[in-house]
């Protein structure tokens, strides 16, 4: 019950805060644009003649493939800028005393904490993918052919990102853990940008590198989730070919993979969940 | 400067008082060889103490002195070293005394985007209360602290002044059985002094025990039935105020006094200066017309005498200087 008060405070504050209005307007404009993009692709001509409709899909795939890219990282950024105050700040400020001082359980304040930043990231996700996809379906016919999966992937990315970052909050200052979590979201982005080469190369030690990366904070794991999820057949085709970027997936993800996200993300709450209940306030 | 009465030792228990009306018989707190270090830093060093229902507490000490750390350990913010206590019959820190207790952080932080009555609906919704009781613990709550008219407003717009208040009046919600103030007037003008003391006088006729937590000597003066002085971790003195300033003294403004005649006047007490005058404390009041004699036998000229009553910073300062 406690939980739930502070998941609807949580999502209260987004929303007076215009966090909420903020992400709207961005979206709006980022939906403004892409889709004047978009709508340009049928009219384009390859060595004078007009695209097929199938040149039309792959361009339109890529292009959305990169605008969903930077969606994950404008995600990622907002999961951590989220979640490194919200028990770090809280903290600091003093408002987390007075309400420690009610019979609140200290997991309840976490969890609540975890539960109204979660929800919020998944609604932005799902509005904001559904939003794009329907807009590059409407003007170019392109639709990705794993709606569901690939705004799963994302919203999980980002739940991961936002979960790591609240554990660090629990014991570090929030600027701090956001400047981490930046850090590690991009450093993770390298690591498959390496094991992609070491493929490529066929590379071993390097291969090993995007494998580590991948299950040690699986970010771009889920990326590369994200993209099989969207991406047509041709381009998995290529990925398997060697040129398995962070814009092509050869293959989707493994039930075991999967297992371990899930095992990842119980782990790092319940290590934020422990964390804080061990700390003087 | 020594000090006439001898203070208890760190963990002596403080005796309890007598509390108002047929009360429960578990006392509001109850604390035994409390102990918080912080690495190599005692915050607090054995505390014992006993506060009875209906009962207000007047916890003083100088900025560091532990004060603090005390309210923290007891709600649960911060987990004692060793030593252990109970709050209302239930243990430090447990959700059923915290239930029961309303607190005002001595840093007062509420959510600037929330309206004040929407502050106090969430500390309602947190203490549990019953929901048809929230308008009546709402209303009263902004009533009492004065801020009826600034119901409507968001906490973002309150000076200090008003964020101290409302935090007062989030400590009050649910007829709380304890409540611990933290600095409850650092950031209020005389009037809102006047009305914090106010407020604490109407707890304690209703019964309920309040823990205040100041440096503010004089409103400790003036609503608080025992103190305790802690210094460094440690209680250097405790009892009830007229206990406390039990000890008497005279003040002299006097010039010309020769170091031998200065020294003479150990005899009378303990001998300090300040300004021009010499305060005796620990004289025996009906040798104060030999006081005033062997001052002008040693050479000294007198324009004023005053058997005052010591107040509580003098008593204070004279305890933090002797510890």
């Amino acid at each position: 019950m406690a939980t739930w008060v502070i998941a609807g405070l949580t999502w209260h504050e987004l929303v007076r805060r215009k966090l909420v209005l903020a992400l709207l307007a961005l979206t709006a404009i980022v939906i403004g644009v892409s889709g004047w993009g978009f709508s340009r692709v049928p009219h384009l001509h390859l060595a004078g003649q007009p695209l097929t409709q199938g040149e039309i899909h792959t361009a339109a795939a890529q292009l959305l493939l990169l605008v969903m890219f930077m969606f994950s990282f404008v995600l990622a950024l907002t999961c951590a800028f989220l979640a490194a105050p919200a028990i770090a700040g809280e903290l600091e400020s003093g408002i987390a005393q007075g309400l420690l001082a009610r019979p609140l359980r200290r997991r309840e304040l976490v969890l609540g904490r975890w539960l109204g930043l979660s929800l919020t990231i998944a609604v932005y996700t799902i509005f904001s993918t559904t939003l794009e996809f329907a807009l590059v379906r409407w003007t170019t016919g392109f639709w990705p052919p794993q709606v569901v999966a690939a705004e799963a992937a994302l919203f999980v990315e980002g739940l991961v990102l936002l979960t790591f970052t609240l554990a660090l909050s629990t014991r570090i200052s929030a600027i701090t853990a956001g400047v981490i979590a930046v850090i590690a979201f991009g450093a993770m982005w390298l690591g498959g940008v390496a094991g992609a080469f070491g493929q490529v190369f066929h590379n071993a030690a390097i291969t090993n590198v995007g494998v580590i990366t991948h299950f040690l904070l699986p970010t771009d794991g889920l990326w590369h989730a994200a993209v099989y999820a969207m991406e047509p057949s041709s381009f998995a085709a290529a990925a398997i070919r060697g040129l398995n970027s962070s814009f092509e997936s050869a293959s989707g993800p493994t039930v075991w993979y999967l297992v371990w996200v899930a095992v990842w993300l119980t782990a790092a709450l319940g290590l934020a969940l422990f964390s804080f209940e061990n700390r003087e306030a | 400067m020594a000090d006439p009465s001898p203070p208890p030792t760190a963990g002596e228990p403080i005796e309890s008082g007598s509390g108002a009306g047929p009360l429960p018989s578990s006392p509001a707190i109850h604390v035994s060889q409390l102990t918080k270090r912080y690495g190599h830093t005692v915050a607090l060093a054995g505390l014992s103490m006993t506060v009875p229902r209906g009962e207000v507490f007047g916890f003083l000490g100088p900025n560091g002195a532990g004060k603090t750390t005390v309210v923290k350990l007891l709600l649960g913010l911060a987990r004692p070293t060793s030593g252990e206590g109970m709050l209302l019959g239930s243990p430090l820190g447990s959700r059923e005394a915290r239930r029961r207790v309303g607190y005002l952080p001595e840093l007062f932080r509420y959510q600037g985007w929330l309206k004040a009555k929407e502050v106090l609906e969430l500390h309602c919704r947190l203490a549990q209360l019953d929901r048809a009781a929230w308008p009546a613990a709402i209303t009263g709550a902004l009533t009492t602290v004065g801020l009826s008219e600034r119901a409507d407003d968001r906490v973002a717009g309150f000076s200090k002044g008003m964020q101290q208040r409302l935090g007062l009046g989030v400590a009050l919600l649910g007829d709380p059985q304890l409540v611990l103030l933290d600095e409850p007037t650092s950031a209020l003008d005389p009037v809102g002094r006047h009305d914090v003391r106010e407020i604490v006088r109407g707890l304690r006729d209703r019964g309920v025990a309040v823990f205040l937590n100041s440096h503010l000597l004089s409103e400790v003066e003036q609503v608080c039935d025992r103190v305790a002085v802690v210094d460094h971790g440690r209680v250097i003195a405790a009892g009830r105020l007229d206990e406390l300033l039990a000890t008497p003294q005279v003040r002299v403004r006097c010039t010309g006094l020769s170091a031998a005649g200065h020294q003479g006047l150990g005899a009378f007490g303990v001998v300090t200066e300040d300004e021009g005058w010499l305060t005796i404390s620990g004289i025996d009041q009906s040798r104060v017309p030999d006081l005033v004699t062997a001052i002008i036998e040693a050479g000294g000229r007198i324009y004023a005498v005053d058997p005052g009553q010591q107040t509580l910073e003098e008593r204070f300062l004279q305890l933090i200087e002797a510890a």
